[in-house]
């Protein structure tokens, strides 16, 4: 078996050492009747070559994003990431290094996580960013905990743009753990009105820009509500490129910035793995969850790094942690990290630009077509069509034609009346002739 | 012509240290100042056409001002993280023996097939008529979780371990919740070996938690248990093997006395490496255990993460398992993302969880498959108790010398009055080439040292680590204290600050004062 | 003025009805370097061996309950610039918050120094 190093004169010779005659003996604390008598009516070990064909048989059977016209979004983003980034990942030392505890043979991963905390805090405009979150739909809920903590009041209140599984997250945490959630309606339009929603019993506003229909908003009237309120205003983003364009929701007045960055530097992976992004005020910093890397020095007088404000932490804080968190996304933070680095600041501004030149080309030719109604006013790289009948059967044709022609928002919210709209993303990805190709299909079909 | 132009070919003297350089660098192992240092806001390393003029969109929205981002072209970009890189171990540099981390080798093959794009370019909510085979896939690996474990039922989308502990936590709540119990049960018993995660996971869904004793020997006996056993009592959040390597020998009895009292068993399954194919949890009575994908399943640590951890259920939880999950209509597979219609307590994260870690985990088990993975379990156990007969006569057991199963632990006591802590002995493994073992957990033991070397380890390196190791454990008895005091004298980086880094937290970089200030 | 221990290792030094209370020079041996102290706020109530503040070292936290029932009324601030203090002074400027006292016979239930100084020992 190639990933067993041991012979079974190895073996023997170690059970020796040790004083048993069979290795069965060190298995001797199982009950007798516990213990498994025969193999579990499993497969026997397989060679590479077979194991190929069989994994490989079955992602024959899926239609990759890259094979088609794709215009898939509502919360994962198809976009090119440089040959770079996948390259650099798969370093042993990245991809097969622990979690940082021990600092003095990890400070390559300290410091990229210290670089990444940089880049997150300054493209959501806010004072510090932490080490990364399993992805954007459990930081969010970890955002309304923390808000929870920092307010001492345990009622949210959900934008009805807010991604629904963002939404079904924080309503999953907060059952469990006897808090209030309040979710506004969903509305294509966004014309919701969440300052009307605001009390003194509320801890936190949870507003995703742009939001789930794509809609973007200016936050700013919002958060000054929940100041006055003495709330939090959380504000959510799924598409992390957005960055590079729309305003921040820092300089918008959030107070918790939470966001999936998957867009940047990792694939769609049918879901994940994926990496949360978290930032916050100074003022906060002690309430946030999830690691964080800080600067110091060594013994020999050198900058360093370190995961730092650990009591906030299961490890330590057991029972009283901010939560009970003991990962991060390491692997897909530094892909992230990389693929920034290599954008930098003109990079980014361009490929945001970009994506909103072909969404906005896009719209303007789906528009054109009779019975399509444009919802979205303001978006950037996704937007919400009404069609005239039910969304989920075009789509289901559109994929017979081998075109991916977005997410029928009954996919998402089935039951809400909303059967008839259409949730279409266009990133850089998308070539004129596939935009071309998705509008001819649409006009067949409809 | 013959080239008669000799040099010297003997090495100089052995020395270096008084030899300093400009650049800091010694030789592969070069300085690197942060991408901040180093960047500029107007260069990019990736070619982007010049987008077209559009009218505008964005409402009033556009972002003013600068984001405060630098970039690096391609060749720098590379330079930059490859000499990040060299400054980190990883398992594939060496041994990592970290106790109930499980740090076995992380097969290439994995990789490879988590980067067909039929599993890694295909978005969750395409149709699912065009992710069949992805689909197929997380059926695959449920069943043979399933099988491993002898449970009914499993729930794959917990993306981290302590994210399929909550799961399992969430479960037992729903259950008791059906059952009309939720006001009256409210407590969670817990050991106060267990690991961080049981206790904040518990507190996280409102449960207060209530310690269980445990023996001299770091087991829980099933009296202690059922002396805390009352109708407030919702679980029992157990490690098997335990946090200090031990086997319960008593699980199925206290399994059988919480089923009595109306109440749930959780298992922490982070040492199920121990067992696989050994023995199933489900025969032991549990109703959910959390499986970390990146211990047992050979899934990369990535520096931290990502993680998966799928948590698998019983009978009495199955019902309320949480949304996705799969179910089969004739010849097609679903995922059904709704929860209405059932009773799944809710849903744990966006999409359907890990799938590229499903994909790996898948490949390792392919490649092991049944026999291999005993063997795996077999080896470990072997090893764990390799290392502890070579070192057993140097450095001290808590519970006395007596069989481990996957990972061997060792207390302070023989380092008593060296001058020497737990601390130092694992700093100076670094300088010995080792990333060092588990310490200071389990809290219940003083100075724990907790040593998990893995099946992946051959004899060769086991016995090279037992020397090394040896050769620590008499410095330290003969008092050669600057040994361990002052390392890692060899690393990348001595000793870190971390007072400095807790009292006055830098978490970002910011411009120097004085470029600021111009 | 007498000054008091608890079974926690925290000190109240009482001066008229007001005690300031801190942790002992043992307690901050024991957590290593001090990093931060979370201080509660001014005016606060609180009962006997109620959980009143908490003090972070790099690797640990502790819980600070309150020796005996009363009203907090100042808090230490220097120590959100200085947590040290309470490793270098812990009975003199790494003190953590100062109580008025609601039931001076809760004093009673209290060790002496000399009892203190022997429950140390022998737990040494």
């Amino acid at each position: 078996m190639r990933y067993l190093p041991h012979s079974e004169t190895d073996r023997a010779a170690m059970l020796a050492r040790i004083g048993v005659a069979s290795v069965d003996e060190l298995f001797a604390d199982i009950p007798a009747a516990r213990r498994l008598k025969k193999p579990v009516d499993l497969p026997l070990a397989q060679s590479e070559i077979e194991v190929e064909r069989s994994l490989a048989a079955l992602a024959g059977r899926n239609v990759p994003a890259g094979s088609v016209p794709f215009f898939v979004g509502a919360g994962a983003y198809r976009h090119h990431v440089p040959a770079t980034v996948d390259h650099l990942i798969q370093r042993s030392e990245f991809l097969t290094s622990y979690t940082p505890y021990q600092p003095e043979i990890a400070q390559g991963t300290l410091q990229y996580l210290f670089e990444f905390q940089t880049q997150v805090a300054a493209l959501t405009g806010m004072d510090v960013a932490n080490a990364s979150m399993y992805d954007g739909s459990t930081g969010t809920g970890e955002a309304v905990l923390m808000a929870h903590r920092v307010t001492r009041r345990r009622k949210a209140v959900l934008s009805g743009g807010l991604h629904p599984h963002y939404a079904e997250v924080v309503r999953t945490l907060s059952d469990m753990a006897g808090d209030t959630v309040v979710a506004m309606p969903p509305d294509p339009e966004g014309r919701e009105d969440l300052a009307a929603a605001l009390d003194d019993g509320v801890s936190c506003v949870v507003v995703q820009n742009p939001d789930v229909f794509g809609n973007l908003r200016d936050l700013t009237p919002l958060a000054a509500a929940c100041k006055a309120r003495g709330a939090l205003l959380i504000a959510v983003f799924t598409e992390a490129v957005s960055l590079g364009l729309v305003e921040s929701p820092g300089a918008m007045g959030a107070d918790i910035v939470v966001g999936e960055g998957q867009s940047i530097g990792n694939g769609l992976n049918f879901g994940g793995p994926y990496v949360g992004l978290f930032a916050t005020r100074q003022q906060y910093v002690r309430q946030m969850p999830g690691r964080l890397c800080g600067e110091t020095v060594d013994a020999g007088g050198n900058r360093g790094f370190v995961l730092t404000l650990s009591t906030r932490e299961q490890h330590i804080r057991r029972e009283k942690a901010t939560s009970n968190i003991c990962t991060n996304s390491g692997l897909c933070a530094l892909a992230f990290t990389i693929h920034m680095t290599l954008l930098g600041e003109a990079g980014l501004r361009r490929l945001a630009e970009l994506n909103h030149a072909n969404a906005v080309d896009l719209a303007e030719r789906l528009e054109k077509l009779p019975g399509v109604r444009l919802v979205t006013r303001a978006f950037f790289n996704e937007f919400t069509l009404r069609l005239p009948v039910k969304a989920a059967p075009v789509v289901e044709k559109l994929a017979r034609r081998r075109i991916l022609a977005g997410v029928p928002v009954s996919r998402l919210l089935p039951g809400a009346g909303l059967d008839d709209c259409l949730i279409l993303a266009s990133t850089e990805i998308n070539t004129d002739s596939d935009r071309a190709a998705l509008v001819a299909a649409l006009a067949e079909v409809l | 012509m013959l080239n008669n132009q000799g040099r010297p070919t003997a090495p100089g003297p052995a020395d270096a240290s008084a030899h300093p350089t400009f650049t800091g660098n010694r030789a592969l192992l070069q300085q690197e100042p942060l991408l901040f240092e180093i960047g500029r806001a107007e260069t990019t390393g990736v070619d982007l056409p010049v987008p077209p003029k559009v009218k505008s969109r964005l409402g009033k929205l556009k972002r003013s001002g600068v984001i405060g981002l630098v970039g690096l072209s391609e060749p720098e970009t590379m330079r930059h993280y490859v000499r990040l890189s060299q400054k980190n171990y990883g398992i594939d540099t060496g041994m990592f023996p970290l106790g109930s981390c499980t740090m076995k080798h992380n097969p290439r093959l994995n990789e490879k097939m988590a980067r067909l794009p039929g599993f890694a370019d295909v978005h969750p909510l395409q149709p699912q008529s065009t992710v069949q085979g992805a689909i197929a896939l997380m059926e695959q690996l449920s069943h043979w979780l399933m099988t491993l474990t002898g449970m009914p039922a499993v729930a794959l989308s917990p993306k981290a371990g302590a994210h399929g502990e909550l799961a399992g936590m969430m479960a037992i709540k729903a259950a008791i919740a059906a059952r009309g119990e939720a006001r009256t049960r409210t407590v969670v018993l817990v050991p106060d070996s267990a690991h961080g995660t049981n206790p904040a996971t518990a507190a996280l869904i409102g449960f207060s938690v209530r310690a269980v004793p445990a023996d001299a020997d770091g087991t829980v006996r099933v009296a202690e248990v059922k002396k805390l056993l009352g109708p407030d009592v919702a679980a029992i959040m157990l490690t098997n093997p335990n946090t200090c390597g031990l086997f319960e020998p008593q699980i199925v009895e206290i399994a059988a006395a919480m089923h009595q009292a109306g109440a749930y068993f959780y298992c922490d399954g982070a040492n199920f490496n121990a067992i696989v194919g050994k023995t199933r949890p489900g025969d032991l009575g549990i109703d959910a255990m959390h499986i970390n994908l990146h211990k047992t399943f050979s899934t990369p640590h990535g520096g931290g993460g990502p993680g998966s951890g799928p948590v698998v259920l019983s009978d009495r939880l199955a019902a309320f398992a949480p949304v996705p999950f799969i179910r089969r209509k004739g010849d097609r597979l679903e995922l059904v993302e709704q929860r209405k219609g059932s009773k799944a307590f809710g849903r744990m994260t966006a999409f359907h969880g890990q799938m590229g870690m499903y994909v790996r985990a898948m490949a390792y088990m392919l490649s092991h498959g049944a026999d291999g993975m005993k063997q795996a379990s077999e080896d470990a156990v072997l090893n764990a108790n390799y290392i502890k007969a070579g070192l057993a006569d140097l450095m001290s057991q808590p519970f006395g010398d007596r069989p481990c199963m996957h990972e061997a632990l060792f207390d302070d006591v023989w380092l008593k009055d060296t001058g020497v802590t737990t601390l130092d002995v694992a700093k100076a493994m670094i300088d010995e080439g080792y990333h060092p073992m588990t310490m200071y957990f389990p809290l219940v033991v003083h100075g724990a040292m907790l040593i998990e070397p893995t099946e992946s380890e051959s004899k060769a390196a086991l016995d090279l680590f037992i020397m090394a190791m040896r050769d620590l454990a008499m410095a330290a008895k003969r008092g050669d204290t600057a040994r361990f005091t002052g390392a890692p004298y060899h690393a990348p980086a001595r000793r870190l600050d971390e007072t400095r880094a807790a009292r006055s937290p830098v978490l970002k970089w910011t411009p120097p004062k004085a470029a600021a200030a111009e | 003025m007498t000054i008091r221990y608890s079974k926690d290792h925290e000190y109240i030094r009482v001066e008229g009805d007001i005690g300031t209370v801190g942790i002992t020079d043992y307690a901050q041996g024991q957590l290593g370097d001090v990093v931060f102290v979370d201080l509660p706020a001014v005016g606060k109530q609180v009962a006997a061996g109620a959980e009143t503040a908490v003090v972070e070292s790099v690797k640990a936290a502790s819980e600070i309950y309150a020796p005996v029932s009363g009203t907090v009324v100042e808090v230490n601030a220097a120590l959100a610039d200085n947590p040290g203090t309470v490793n270098e002074a812990p009975l003199a400027g790494g003190w953590f918050l100062k109580i008025r006292i609601a039931d001076k016979a809760e004093l009673d239930k209290l060790m002496s120094e000399a009892d203190y100084n022997a429950y140390v020992a022998s737990i040494g």
